[in-house]
């Protein structure tokens, strides 16, 4: 419930009802509209930190990475294979296409399992069943990235090396361990989105005589389909960010990874790996790392809340 | 030709088996590691401070560490997240371009990964205020990653709150705040502390960003200066270094119950809210 | 006898955005009366009944163009302060919404927002507005149970004793007995009665026999606009215009 603006023509007004006016007010009235005003200011201050994080944040990470960025050379910094800060190359081209590679592994996978889990929750459970894996799915959502990529380390590596080859320590684990960490966002928002096509839909569909799957392929999904980009794009932003838990897994070695099975580093890992030793321009390129990281996850994040949920009530107002 | 009704039959089929190895998923993480974390698990392990880098000993400063980060980012983080969401619902008007901003920012901080908490935590807090690796440089990053949690469930549970007791309180000639303060914040305290115990669990997790900006220390966490070591970064460590697996797992397995328990009470303070509202 | 004015509106239009709800209404509310608005869903007697007390400006995009006086002071000005203004104005809604707090809470709220602290003048002004509200009787023994425990009848009891506790000199009730049942609707009509000797009532309702038996003056709406207003009698036995006659003989609305 907000104040709103209103318009009020006074009527004429006699020195009579001004006296009037005087004895309808409270004393103290001015004294309770100010405190009401600054209340307002402060709370307003209070949501303004909002602002301030992201302005603060971008800040300090350009400040520290640009100019290294500048220095090496856009395209260079980008697309350069060598990586040896030591000696003075700063290219994360071999980084890149690690985050790449093993994030779209990761949707590869996440994504239909994610998209069939969510239709499964709304429309084939019963309820009391659909209501259990939403809780489990937010226990999913709740173990910290380390415990899981603990987990890829002691039972998906040696399972990789031992049947697929390779010293498991790859891609493809990355991409099974990510992958599973980004189902609970991909879970929870396609959720939403499915359960809230209006029924209406599903019933004129039905009533057509179309099946229950008919129905769900050629209805819900079409009329579901930008709460879905939402949910694949945020899985995709929450891949590319994700660190412990690739770090663990992914062999770290900065090459182009020329199958998922072999070992890649991604860019994250790059950072939360070298971050404890490193110092000047090596430390910088980090950040540079950072920077480049920052830019795609704010590009992710301002098409899903400027272009998908506009006009969508997703949070506030 | 597969008849129409088989073929419906084998999707829904394969969709429950879908579902089911997601849940498959999850027990099995639980169970492994409950299995080979629980022989370790012990009053000594979780009172006894670590020694030789964690390889004897048990965790007990690490837990302290994490309750000392948890608590101080949270006691910086639920005021200012709860006054934003109350600002965003009460008095913010729905064309206030502010507001909108506001609302923009808060999802785009929710979006951006631990690892650039971290790095701003670092060159911010630990460089730029010099307050180096600390419990402090720590917490203060961490209550920027758990603001937008704080203030987003916050905002449902405010709005949860029916229109109805805004209009008698006001009608009552109430002001505002104490409208606010008096009845819509009460039966929306069960969502705002949902929302602060979720951001427990993120605090509880949080790896990344805590070692860039509250080191590795494995001393007795003293004063807000001091370097500490949280429980998931122990774990990193610990499987990364190659320390000790099995302390690995009972740090692991630790990390699990808490979690749980967390999304318990989480849950919990859930049902609170819509039996109030 | 010269009977007193307790509520003047001039000219009062409502806009919300571009629809206009409320066309200049005109009327002159008796103290000590009890007075009905009827009308068909929509014509805007809410929207009326809640420009008197302000509520109508927390909706956005709110436009109030008119005056009204109450006592002869406009509500409408700068220095009217809208805190003050609805502890003279009491409002009933439509449907009872008891505050999630005990009984006692509930009708020691609006003291306790105005100041009163000390806890003997507090219990004494909740056993005065719930035997006002006739509900002492049955809630006397369990104050602090909470008051959603309560059935529908009670619950708008409870909040007109809210209302009273405030002591207000107007009580503004927006259908208040649409939710209750025939029995509690019976009490209330009965309170409104007793109510009437200290407060001035401007009730909406739906209900004509309702409208009939508990006011003094009905008026109505049609499309934002006052048709017809005068003493209850009147209205019902001779409108005067053709849509009233209309309306009352059921004829469409
Ligand atoms: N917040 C609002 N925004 C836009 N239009 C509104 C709003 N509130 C009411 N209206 C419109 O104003 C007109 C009058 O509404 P109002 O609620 O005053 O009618 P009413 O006579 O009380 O009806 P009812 O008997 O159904 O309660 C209606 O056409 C309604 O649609
Ligand atoms: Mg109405």
């Amino acid at each position: 419930m907000n104040n709103r603006t209103q318009e009020i023509t006074v009527g004429t007004m006699d020195a009579a009802k001004l006296l009037a006016i005087r004895s309808f007010t409270r004393k103290n009235s001015t004294l309770g509209f100010n405190r009401d005003k600054l209340v307002e200011t402060i709370l307003m201050l209070n949501a303004a930190i909002f602002i301030l994080a992201i302005a603060a944040i971008s800040l300090f990470i350009l400040i520290r990475g640009l100019p290294l960025i500048f220095k090496v050379g856009i395209t260079d910094f980008l697309l350069q294979l060598e990586w040896n800060p030591t000696a003075g190359s700063f290219g994360i081209g071999t980084m890149l296409a690690g985050t790449l590679a093993v994030t779209l592994t990761a949707l590869l996978w996440a994504v239909p399992m994610g998209l069939a889990t969510s239709i499964f929750m709304v429309e084939l459970a019963p309820p009391r069943i659909g209501t259990l894996m939403g809780s489990l799915v937010e226990l999913l959502a709740g173990i910290p990235s380390v415990v899981y990529g603990f987990f890829g380390l002691i039972v998906i590596i040696p399972f990789i090396r031992n049947y697929l080859g390779g010293s498991g320590l790859s891609v493809l684990a990355g991409a099974i361990v990510l992958g599973v960490m980004i189902l609970p966002t991909i879970i929870n928002i396609s959720r939403d989105a499915i359960a809230a096509v209006p029924l209406d839909y599903k019933v004129g569909s039905l009533a057509l005589g179309a099946s229950h799957y008919q129905s769900i392929r050629r209805v819900i999904l079409p009329a579901a389909r930008s709460g879905i980009i939402t949910a694949i794009i945020l899985g995709m932003g929450r891949a590319i960010g994700e660190t412990m838990a690739v770090v663990m897994v992914t062999g770290n070695s900065t090459i182009i990874p020329h199958s998922i099975l072999s070992p890649t580093r991604t860019m994250t890992s790059n950072i939360v790996l070298e971050m404890g030793y490193a110092s000047g321009d090596h430390q910088a390129a980090l950040f540079a790392t950072g920077v480049v990281l920052f830019i795609f996850i704010v590009i992710l994040n301002l098409v899903v809340n400027l272009t998908l949920k506009a006009g969508k009530n997703y949070g506030a107002n | 030709m597969v008849p129409t009704k088989d073929k419906e039959k084998i999707l829904t089929a394969i969709f429950w088996l879908l579902a089911l190895i997601i849940v498959g998923i999850l027990f099995s993480l639980i169970a492994y590691i409950a299995v080979r974390g629980l022989p370790g698990l012990s009053m000594d392990f979780i009172l006894q401070a670590p020694s030789r880098a964690g390889k004897e000993g048990g965790i007990s400063t690490t837990i302290l560490g994490t309750l000392y980060l948890t608590a101080v980012a949270l006691f910086l983080a639920v005021p200012l997240g709860v006054a934003a969401a109350i600002y965003l619902e009460e008095y913010a008007r729905p064309d206030s371009k502010f507001a909108w901003l506001v609302n923009l920012t808060a999802e785009t901080l929710a979006g951006i990964p631990s690892i650039i908490f971290g790095l701003f935590g670092f060159v911010f807090f630990v460089i730029f205020l010099g307050l180096g690796w600390s419990i402090i440089s720590g917490a203060l990053t961490l209550a920027f990653m758990v603001l937008p949690t704080i203030t987003r469930t916050a905002q449902e549970a405010i709005l949860s709150v029916p229109r109805e007791y805004r209009e008698n309180s006001l009608a009552l000639g109430a002001g505002k705040w104490q409208t606010v303060c008096r009845v819509v914040i009460p039966p929306a305290l069960p969502g705002i502390i949902t929302g602060i115990i979720l951001s427990i669990g993120r605090a509880v997790g949080e790896t990344a960003a805590i070692i860039l900006t509250a080191g590795s220390s494995l001393n007795m966490p003293l004063s807000l200066s001091d370097s500490t070591r949280t429980m998931s970064v122990h774990l990193y460590l610990l499987a990364m270094e190659g320390v000790s697996m099995e302390r690995a797992f009972s740090t692991a397995f630790l990390i699990i119950i808490l979690i749980i328990i967390i999304n318990y009470l989480a849950n919990l303070s859930l049902k609170r809210l819509a039996v109030n509202n | 006898m010269n009977p007193k004015i307790k509520i003047k509106t001039s000219d009062i239009s409502v806009f919300y955005k571009d629809f206009q709800a409320l066309h200049g209404i005109n009327m002159d509310i008796q103290e000590h009366k009890v007075t009905a608005l009827i009308g068909p869903s929509g014509c805007g007697k809410s929207t009326f009944l809640r420009s008197i007390n302000r509520l109508n400006e927390l909706i956005a995009g709110t436009v109030i163009r008119g005056q009204i006086y109450i006592d002869a002071s406009p509500v409408y000005c700068k220095e009217m302060d809208v805190v003050a203004l609805r502890k003279q104005v009491g409002m009933v809604f439509q449907k009872p919404s008891v505050f999630p707090m005990s009984i006692y809470e509930n009708v020691a709220y609006g003291p306790r927002i105005h100041g009163i602290k000390n806890r003997e003048q507090l219990d004494e002004i909740v056993e005065n507005s719930l035997k006002a509200a006739n509900l002492w009787g049955e809630v006397g023994e369990r104050l602090n149970a909470p008051a959603a425990g309560l059935s529908g009848g009670q619950q708008q009891r409870l909040v007109i004793a809210r209302v009273l506790a405030v002591e207000p000199q107007v009580i503004l009730m927006d259908e208040p007995a649409s939710a209750l049942d025939p029995i509690s609707t019976a009490r209330l009509e009965e309170l409104i009665g007793e109510l009437k000797k200290n407060y001035t009532i401007v009730i909406v309702t739906h209900n004509m026999q309702q409208a009939a038996r508990i006011s003094d003056y009905t008026g109505f709406f049609l499309n934002g606009e006052l048709v017809e207003f005068s003493a209850t009698n009147e209205l019902f036995v001779n409108p005067r215009d053709q849509r009233t006659e209309d309306y009352i003989t059921g004829r469409f609305g």
